[in-house]
């Protein structure tokens, strides 16, 4: 259909055209980019309203609630796809993303991944090192309280990652043995070994304290982080055994 | 005449621009044993021989290495890695505003871009404990935290304002040769955030006693040093993309053991 349309243009005006198309495609990207910005809030309950617009956008940017015809070019109004737009968003990595992040990670199973391989689920994350005995295995018990809360159809979706402070110590097989000892061997667990730089860039995007205190003890933050499909930081919840109900409901609405 | 004048004109310019590039000149340091403000439980640390810049990184410098990786250009850095005031007050991208001075100290910078260029160099940013040891010298000895006149020419700086549009150098050279530790901007440390000394180390860090905010100054090792201490409070309260117009970085290196 648009095929059309542009050959019809083409006998008009060459030049015009490809300039026409220019804007046209930049005010797609346009609107692309800010259906990306609004797309966590359209999910709420806006979605059901379809929006239509000129094709040849002859009023810019204009859009209308109802179908009809452009009362410029007279074409009929097209519905704005708002399906494949988010799907495309999905594709893309936005500013604010983890994902951005390029440094490699070994899994507990041995694979190695970049955090982009996480994208699809809502992911919580913590940071914690399997030599320590003060405050992770309490950290590790909120991030088992937090699971046990989520019903069990939503766990597909979602993606528990502790990733070690210690890459030195916290071996693939280490963290191996600490998921099986601590019954987080599922698929929804996953467990992170990074390189030094790596663990230091990433504590520094979720605003983690740490320190290594002697070869086998760190004083950090505790702190819970849930992004969103889109590797965006949606909350934070901060300390050892506190209310975890915000959190729970962040991570039901992002499932969801 | 003109060839003569334009001569000297391109020779001085030539020279300029040498001197701007040579700014990234690195001294050695010796390494050994002391004790920082706030140190491991030991309290000792132990410091292994590395190279530092003599100056922080220009806006010249910073300029240059914007133009070679456009990612680190201001429209175009992602806001996961620097805030808004990145950069904030250059006019474009590669375009310094006219008050700020090729040759001041960069500043508006995340922790993200100065670890990335200082990797980029084949660098990396100082740790804090080896920033540190480099800062506690004066003109003369290597360990001046003790000395009234040290202490009180780092606080009469943190009296003065806007002292990050001086140029580099124009503070004194100390025992190790390096210009401007005090005196022109803070810095960037490679691990500020094991700096515990925040509003959180009160609430979310585990027991890390000698760092918890109210008994910090009495924790401290050196209670004289309070300008050190203003430095690791501000490292603590710092996010990685946090861009401030008083907080630049210079580069380390670490020295190869030839083998």
């Amino acid at each position: 259909m648009n095929f059309s349309k542009k050959n019809h243009k083409h006998l008009i005006n060459n030049n015009y055209v490809s300039k026409h198309l220019k804007i046209v495609f930049s005010v797609f990207v346009l609107f692309m980019a800010m259906a990306s910005c609004n797309s966590d809030k359209s999910k709420k309950g806006e979605q059901e309203l379809a929006v239509y617009q000129c094709p040849m956008q002859c009023e810019s940017d204009k859009t209308y609630s109802k179908t009809g015809s452009c009362p410029v070019c007279k074409m009929d109004l097209k519905a704005i796809a708002q399906e494949s737009s988010s799907e495309l968003v999905l594709d893309e990595i936005s500013d604010e993303s983890i994902f951005n992040l390029t440094s490699k990670w070994n899994t507990e199973e041995a694979e190695v991944i970049q955090l982009e391989d996480l994208k699809g689920k809502t992911l919580v994350m913590v940071m914690i090192y399997t030599t320590c005995k003060a405050a992770c295995p309490r950290l590790v018990a909120d991030m088992r309280n937090i699971e046990a809360k989520i019903p069990k159809e939503s766990l597909k979706d979602l993606n528990f990652i502790l990733i070690s402070i210690d890459p030195e110590t916290d071996t693939s097989q280490r963290l191996k043995a600490f998921a099986k000892e601590n019954l987080m061997d599922d698929l929804h667990w996953t467990f992170l070994q990074g390189t030094e730089s790596g663990v230091r860039e990433f504590a520094n995007v979720l605003a983690v304290k740490y320190k290594q205190i002697t070869p086998l003890d760190f004083s950090h933050s505790n702190i819970i982080s849930v992004f969103n499909t889109k590797g965006e930081l949606v909350h934070q919840q901060e300390g050892l055994g506190v209310d975890n109900k915000e959190t729970i409901e962040t991570i039901l609405k992002l499932a969801n | 005449m003109k060839t003569i004048l334009r001569l000297t004109l391109s020779i001085m310019f030539t020279l300029y621009l040498s001197a701007a590039f040579c700014q990234s000149e690195m001294v050695s340091i010796k390494g050994g044993n002391y004790i920082p403000l706030y140190g491991r439980d030991s309290l000792q640390v132990t410091i292994s021989d590395f190279k530092i810049d003599v100056f922080p990184v220009t806006n010249q410098e910073y300029l240059d290495f914007v133009k070679r990786h456009p990612k680190w250009q201001r429209s175009q850095v992602k806001r996961l890695f620097a805030d808004k005031n990145y950069l904030v007050n250059w006019v474009s991208d590669t375009i310094l505003n006219d008050n700020q001075s090729l040759k001041a100290p960069i500043t508006n910078m995340s922790w993200f871009a100065a670890n990335d260029y200082c990797d980029c160099q084949g660098k990396r940013l100082a740790t804090v404990d080896e920033w540190e040891y480099v800062a506690m010298a004066d003109e003369d000895i290597a360990d001046a935290r003790t000395k009234d006149s040290y202490n009180e020419y780092i606080l009469g700086w943190y009296e003065k304002p806007k002292t990050f549009n001086n140029e580099i150098g124009s503070t004194f050279k100390n025992y190790w040769n390096v210009y401007d530790l005090h005196g022109l901007v803070w810095e960037w440390t490679l691990d500020f955030n094991s700096v515990l000394v925040s509003g959180e180390s009160r609430k979310d860090v585990d027991t890390d006693l000698n760092l918890f905010c109210g008994s910090a100054a009495i924790g401290a090792t050196d209670l004289m040093n309070y300008a050190a201490f203003m430095r690791y409070a501000i490292r603590g309260s710092l996010k990685a993309k946090y861009s401030m117009k008083n907080l630049g970085f210079r580069c380390v290196q670490d020295i190869k053991e030839e083998k």
